[in-house]
């Protein structure tokens, strides 16, 4: 019994925290343009895909996972200054298409490079698992939550304790501002932008051992970033990692205990469940309509 | 003989700011009530207040002896009160008179059957709701931008525009957020023509407005409110030689 | 003036008309009457988004599944328990009104990002729950479904008909109907706009704010358009199904949904002919990039990015707007 729950603990936890990195990534994102990045799992599949391809080669894999978040970070870069920073002044439903259209251009991208085969990539460390109470825990599992916890800590500390991190929150409270005590904002969307597809990336590397990887991994890993993001809260932090981690867990548990087959079904009635009751998720952040 | 508008303890906290604190007045049928004071006072905020916008945090509102508390804003227009915005609120994405039709809503009887095959009816009444739309544009004068896209119109013309679709819903009272704002002086003393007819109709109307020459000039009565709290009220004359106010707005 | 506004009304139908019934003048072969029929299904179902999307301003990322809903239901229906067409769309079209009303209250009173995500939610619970329920909807396998019928006469792609003492083969015939189908569909969602319905719709895009305050109850007129919209989807769902023969979750997928939406922006928000153009260009694009073959997906992707990045009010408002500044130009020169 006990083993049985720490089981599906440990999958959902692991499965949460990259959630989480992928919902930080919106929330990022959200923060300094208000912009929901269709895109996001995109920076994922690049940072997954381009590690296995890279090692294949012979690249050794730290050096080809640093190069991987890199490239991810120059598409983050590359859809702010091309795709988001040219339609500025479009409807919130039109940003959302422009964005699934960069998610569709690169997903295309990587099948030219990559073929549509899935990508197995070996663990970080030793493939033996590790047993407790019973329970299986993969190794990797350990190396998504110790670097989920390293960023997220980094994050804050980007955030509260940089010139750079504070500039990007002051132009997300109020762009015209931030733009007055001289803060370039443009620059800072595009470091955003970029922040966030390091953030993606670096979660598509940690759990690609578990999941494997391919062109198309990005959609539904992206939609359930989307979803973890909308569970906190759109533009909190600390919402992201709560609701990545509560995704995660009720994935889990869901798949272990009633059906595999139901387990994203319940994923999006939570989200349902939650905004009926928290129109602004669990952390958002309430506003008074200004008329 | 109760009055139109009662507002009695009224208390409007955001996050601990009391934007509007203790305020009570009444307001007479047919009078004509300003809401002056200094920016940051709290007129706006009363005005959202008192048209269902905000929830009051304290006190309570009557209009025509009910209380408003909790109803929706549309629920306010169907009991006679519509407003216009400091901030205006125009449906750009529609044509001048579109706006004020709008305004009939409540007097429309739609159902969805006569809509979707467009029956004689419906189409009976969207011509007499269109020509009583089309007086009210000439009332308030901007009778010559009849099928024009809102967004195509000047500043004054809107202005004038939102006046004449809040009165296409015949409230009994009218609020006029700070409709002299952005006017020049010819425009503003058509406003005060246009204000004074309104009034001549029986309507009555509540303003907010920084224009002391035409406030004093139109008013029955005034509310002067400072750092959300009533500083003073009366008649002009009262509150013109009132040294509280005198004191606030000379002295500073 | 009430006049020249009808007069303008009834233009855009019958230029709709002409070019609907033009057509097959350019139509050869079976394939080509298939991809126009699924085309003008298509674009009905997204002259019924519209009304939500661009003229309530109200964004669904859910509506394939009210569309697969439809689909399944007729196929159900009709293919399991012998019902006729007819009434298997109608008590469909009722039942996912009413579903959309159910869900559609609670939801709709969220803004923006967390209606998009609400909208995808539900859209994706109805994918889940087709493709796992395979006992009754065949699963990720799909189900067949009996050709269109009405008292017993039926519609079918494979059949042959005439018409006015014309021969027509079944794709011909599927064509017409599905073209009168998109002319009602046009007809009826115009009629909304052009009310005091449709007057409220179009408030709460404008400035709800300013709805409320003269007596819009934005919350009733936000749930009747949804509605609306989904009964749309799930009527022309069940034709769909029926003009196909065959179904599978597809219909019903997240996929689909930004299909639709896609069309919608794409064409022109809230314009009901730049929607139909959105559907017609969205349906043929894919057609015109297989040759690109592998590049396909890029190619897709890059028009749509770049489209909606250079016309961010879609290809019809752009285009309209781009040909009377000419006219305007042209006359001021001439004057």
């Amino acid at each position: 019994m006990l083993s049985e729950f720490l089981q599906y603990l440990f999958t959902g936890i692991t499965i949460g925290a990259t959630y989480a990195l992928i919902a930080l990534g919106f929330t990022l994102i959200y923060n300094a343009s208000h912009v929901i990045n269709f895109a996001q799992g995109e920076f994922l599949m690049i940072g997954g895909m381009t590690t296995v391809s890279l090692t294949a080669m012979g690249v050794p894999m730290l050096l080809a996972i640093i190069l991987a978040v890199l490239l991810a970070g120059v598409f983050g870069i590359l859809l702010q200054r091309f795709a988001i920073a040219p339609a500025k002044q479009a409807d919130v439903v039109t940003l959302i298409i422009i964005t699934i259209g960069a998610s569709i251009f690169i997903r295309g991208l990587a099948q030219l490079v990559w073929g549509k085969e899935y990508h197995v990539m070996p663990n970080f460390s030793s493939d033996e698992p590790i047993r407790i109470f019973g329970a299986v825990l993969n190794s990797q599992s350990l190396w998504v939550l110790g670097i989920g916890a390293v960023l997220v800590v980094a994050l804050v500390l980007f955030f509260t304790r940089t010139l750079i991190g504070k500039a990007i929150l002051a132009t997300s409270m109020n762009k015209e501002a931030a733009r007055l005590v001289g803060i370039r904002t443009q620059l800072v969307l595009m470091l955003a932008f970029m922040v966030s597809a390091l953030l993606g990336s670096i979660a598509g590397v940690v759990v690609a051992p578990i999941t494997f990887t391919s062109y198309d991994i990005g959609i539904m890993l992206g939609l359930k970033g989307f979803v973890a993001a909308a569970i906190g809260g759109l533009g909190s932090g600390v919402g992201a990692v709560v609701g990545g981690l509560l995704l995660g867990v009720v994935e889990a548990m869901t798949a272990g205990y009633i059906s595999s087959d139901y387990k994203d079904a319940v994923a999006f009635s939570m989200i349902l469940v939650v905004l009926f009751f928290m129109p602004r998720g669990l952390f958002g952040a309430k506003v008074v309509e200004r008329v | 003989m109760s009055a139109l508008i009662e507002v009695s303890g009224l208390d409007k906290a955001f996050g601990g700011v009391h934007a509007v604190e203790g305020v009570s007045f009444s307001v007479e049928a047919g009078q004509v009530y300003s809401v002056i004071g200094p920016n940051g006072a709290g007129k706006t905020t009363l005005f959202n207040l008192i048209s269902g916008i905000y929830t009051p945090t304290k006190g309570e509102i009557r209009l025509n002896g009910e209380s408003t508390d909790r109803l929706e804003p549309n629920q306010l227009a169907e009991r006679g009160m519509c407003r216009t915005f400091q901030q205006m609120q125009i449906c750009m994405n529609m044509t001048a008179i579109e706006n004020v039709m709008l305004g009939r809503h409540l007097k429309l009887k739609s159902n969805l059957f006569s809509t979707l095959f467009r029956l004689p009816s419906l189409l009976r009444d969207e011509k007499s709701c269109r020509q009583h739309a089309q007086d009210l544009m000439e009332f308030v004068g901007c009778g010559e931008y009849l099928d024009t896209e809102a967004s195509a119109m000047s500043y004054g013309a809107l202005k004038r525009l939102e006046i004449a679709r809040a009165l296409a819903a015949e409230p009994k009272v009218i609020l006029l957020d700070e409709p002299a704002a952005g006017l020049n002086g010819t425009e503003t003393a058509a406003l005060e023509d246009l204000i004074r007819k309104i009034a001549d109709q029986g309507t009555t109307v509540m303003l907010v407005e920084h224009d002391m020459k035409l406030v004093m000039g139109i008013s029955d009565r005034l509310l002067v409110l400072n750092y959300g709290r009533v500083l003073a009220e009366g008649t002009p004359e009262e509150i013109r030689n009132n040294p509280d106010v005198i004191a606030a707005y000379l002295g500073g | 003036m009430l006049n020249q506004f009808m007069q303008s009304r009834l233009r855009g139908l019958i230029v709709l008309a002409v070019i609907l019934y033009t057509i097959p003048a350019f139509l050869s072969n079976p394939f080509h009457y298939d991809l126009a029929t699924q085309m003008a299904i298509i674009a009905a179902t997204v002259v019924g988004l519209n009304l939500l999307v661009g003229f309530a301003g109200q964004i669904s990322l859910g509506h394939a599944g009210f569309f697969g809903l439809g689909a399944y239901f007729t196929g159900i229906m009709t293919g399991n328990y012998g019902w006729s067409a007819i009434p298997a769309l109608v008590v469909g079209g009722i039942l996912v009104g009413i579903l959309a009303w159910v869900v559609g209250r609670p939801i709709l009173r969220l803004k923006g990002h967390y209606l998009s995500m609400a909208t995808l939610a539900v859209g994706f619970i109805i994918a889940i729950v087709i493709n796992n329920e395979s006992q009754i909807t065949g699963g990720p396998d799909g189900m067949p479904v009996p050709p269109f019928d009405v008292f017993g006469w039926e519609l079918s792609p494979f059949g042959s008909y005439s018409l006015f003492g014309i021969e027509l083969n079944g794709s011909q015939a599927w064509y017409l109907f599905a073209a009168a189908v998109l002319l009602v569909a046009v007809w009826l969602a115009q009629n909304l706009i052009d009310s005091p319905i449709g007057r409220a719709l179009r408030s709460v895009h404008g400035s709800e704010v300013a709805a409320r305050v003269v007596g819009v109850n934005t919350a009733r007129y936000k749930s009747l358009v949804f509605v609306i919209s989904a009964i749309y989807a799930s009527v022309m769902g069940g034709l769909y199904a029926h003009f196909q023969g065959f179904i599978t979750p597809a219909v019903a997928s997240f996929d689909f949904s930004i299909v639709l939406i896609t069309m919608v922006v794409l064409g022109g928000m809230g314009s009901t002919m730049g929607v139909i153009l959105g559907a017609v260009v969205l349906k043929l694009l894919p057609q015109v990039l297989t040759h690109f073959q592998e590049m396909e997906a890029v190619m897709f992707g890059l028009i749509l990015m770049l489209t909606m990045i250079f016309m961010p009010k879609g290809l019809l408002p752009t285009l309209q707007m781009a040909v009377s500044k000419r006219l305007k130009k042209r006359a001021g020169g001439q004057a």
